[in-house]
């Protein structure tokens, strides 16, 4: 593939990507205020179009109008950098996942009527992988990603000058630096099973059937420890209930953003819902076999159907986020720890262990 | 021109601008911050040499971890901006001496030394199944040897940290 074509394949997918990525942040806000709202009984957003469909445009609208406080006392330019820097790490890390397999571009040839040389000029075939970029860390890139999202919070909370934003800085950098060990070495049992750390990799190394129906997803290929240790992790690290100490609304006002507004505030909401999806698209990848699903019917649907199983299982863990956001209270804050450093970590080194014999016998 | 070549001036360029801000600041947090920049920008020239599991590896253990530990201190101890002082004259009449002196001497060794067997870029053997062949089979017992060494040094730091039992019965 010429550089040329190369640079704007991957622009178009990167717009393609971030649009799709921010449309699902913006519907993953609504789903859960549909369903939390469902789980205690009320109806949750309704007004705004069908079902309250439109309520993430009119929220979005919303944050933008609204008036952006700058408290006089911040430290500025660590306030102001902050919430973008949360935004990007968040949007980072979507750049190596997969959604499907590749496919094919052209060829074809351009119409003759165009300027220089380019008239009737053949373009393709090119194989084009669904996926920013296939780099051979993929798995470690995103993981460096994620751990630098803790400055956002971190900074957040420092620079504004608050008792209750520092405290929320301070115990969301211990928290995610704490569980960022117990998530590591959960993926390592993955990793010793497909050995390779692009999730290309993973994904196809997931393919086929245990005695013909079973599917050979790492979840049924005995890593359902390292999934459990992973899920638990995580839900720590994208600071959700039953681990959103950061930002407990009982004892820290909200935490780091407490002197955030309009579209900073937005920002961070941003971040977590992104993380949010990120973790779900890797858990899918690395423990639901990705895109593998049952293939049926005409071409055009095969092709199509394993983005959609790759959606489905995506929507099916962002789902399971809700429902234990409705479901539990929060922790303590001896209990996250210990559960972090006490029961997670032992539990991850023994599904290590385990699993390091089991592929060496 | 070729592609690498400018993205790779372009990495070393922040690393060395982070490092100069990160003497320049006087507020610590704002160094710390720096430091990570340059920690980020040298996981690029990793990447570019095609050493990515080093380059992964450098964010993920230095800028993700050991620098948060640090703006984590800084933040909890509340460092404020250091006091600006006129410089010592030690410093002004042996260090910068000094440091002239160790940049031309690491100058004439790399012009010296290096000839043409300088890596070329993107040619450093960097996949994580090398690194692993030589860290877990040629390497295994220094590796451990060293993990032995960092948990003493965990233990020590645990001890001198903790107060003795006498002391916190006092009042």
């Amino acid at each position: 593939m010429p550089l040329g074509i190369f640079i704007l394949v991957s622009v178009i997918k990167s717009l393609i990507i971030l649009i799709v990525l921010l449309t699902a942040v913006a519907y993953t806000v609504w789903l859960e205020r549909k369903v939390v709202g469902h789980m205690q009984n009320r109806w949750g957003p309704t007004r705004v179009g069908p079902f309250g469909l439109l309520q993430p445009a009119a929220d979005g609208l919303k944050f933008l109008f609204k008036e952006d406080l700058t408290p006089p006392h911040v430290y500025k330019p660590l306030f102001l950098a902050a919430p973008m820097m949360a935004v990007i790490f968040a949007l980072t890390s979507i750049s190596v996942i997969p959604f499907g397999n590749s496919f094919v571009f052209g060829p074809f040839s351009l119409p003759h009527f165009l300027p220089f040389h380019w008239g009737g000029l053949v373009i393709g075939p090119y194989d084009i992988p669904l996926q920013i970029t296939d780099v051979n860390i993929g798995l470690l890139m995103i993981l460096g990603v994620t751990s630098l999202g803790v400055y956002g919070v971190a900074l957040a909370g420092w620079s504004s000058n608050n008792k209750y934003s520092l405290l929320g800085g301070l115990r969301a950098s211990a928290q995610m630096v704490s569980y960022e060990i117990a998530l590591g070495l959960s993926l390592v049992g993955v990793l010793i099973q497909s050995g390779s750390f692009s999730l290309r990799d993973i994904v196809d190394a997931q393919g086929g059937h245990f005695l013909g129906f079973i599917p050979r997803w790492n979840i049924f290929h005995g890593q359902f420890i390292g999934f459990f240790v992973y899920l638990m992790a995580a839900y720590a690290e994208t600071n959700r209930i039953p681990f959103d100490l950061p930002e407990a609304e009982t004892e820290l006002v909200a935490g780091y953003h407490t002197e955030y507004s309009s579209m900073k505030f937005a920002m961070f909401f941003m971040a977590e819902y992104a993380n949010m999806i990120t973790v779900a698209c890797l858990a899918t990848l690395l423990f639901f076999g990705g895109w593998h699903g049952p293939l049926f019917g005409p071409p055009l649907m095969q092709a199509l159907l394993p983005v959609f199983w790759f959606v489905a299982k995506v929507v099916c863990f962002l789902f399971l986020y809700i429902w234990v956001r409705g479901t539990l209270p929060r922790f303590r804050y001896d209990q996250l720890m210990d559960f972090g450093w006490k029961f997670l970590l032992p539990l991850a080194i023994a599904n290590l262990v385990a699993t390091a014999i089991a592929v060496a016998w | 021109m070729n592609f690498h070549l400018i993205l790779f001036s372009a990495f070393g360029a922040v690393c060395v601008a982070g490092a100069v801000n990160l003497l320049a600041q006087r507020h610590p947090i704002n160094s710390a911050l720096s430091l990570i920049t340059v920690m980020a920008a040298l996981a690029g020239e990793y990447l570019l040499l095609g050493a990515e599991f080093v380059a992964a590896v450098q964010v993920i253990v230095y800028a993700g971890a050991i620098m948060v530990l640090f703006v984590f201190v800084i933040m909890l101890l509340n460092a404020g901006e250091e006091e600006e002082t006129k410089g010592s004259r030690v410093a002004v009449m042996f260090g910068v001496p000094g440091m002239l002196i160790g940049g031309v001497l690491i100058a004439w060794v790399v012009l010296r030394h290096s000839g043409t067997e300088a890596v070329a870029i993107g040619a450093l053997p960097g996949d994580p199944r090398d690194i692993a062949q030589l860290l877990f089979h040629n390497f295994l017992l220094p590796f451990e040897v060293t993990s032995v060494l960092i948990l003493i040094a965990i233990m020590g730091a645990v001890v001198l940290a903790s107060k003795p039992e006498s002391q916190g019965k006092v009042d």
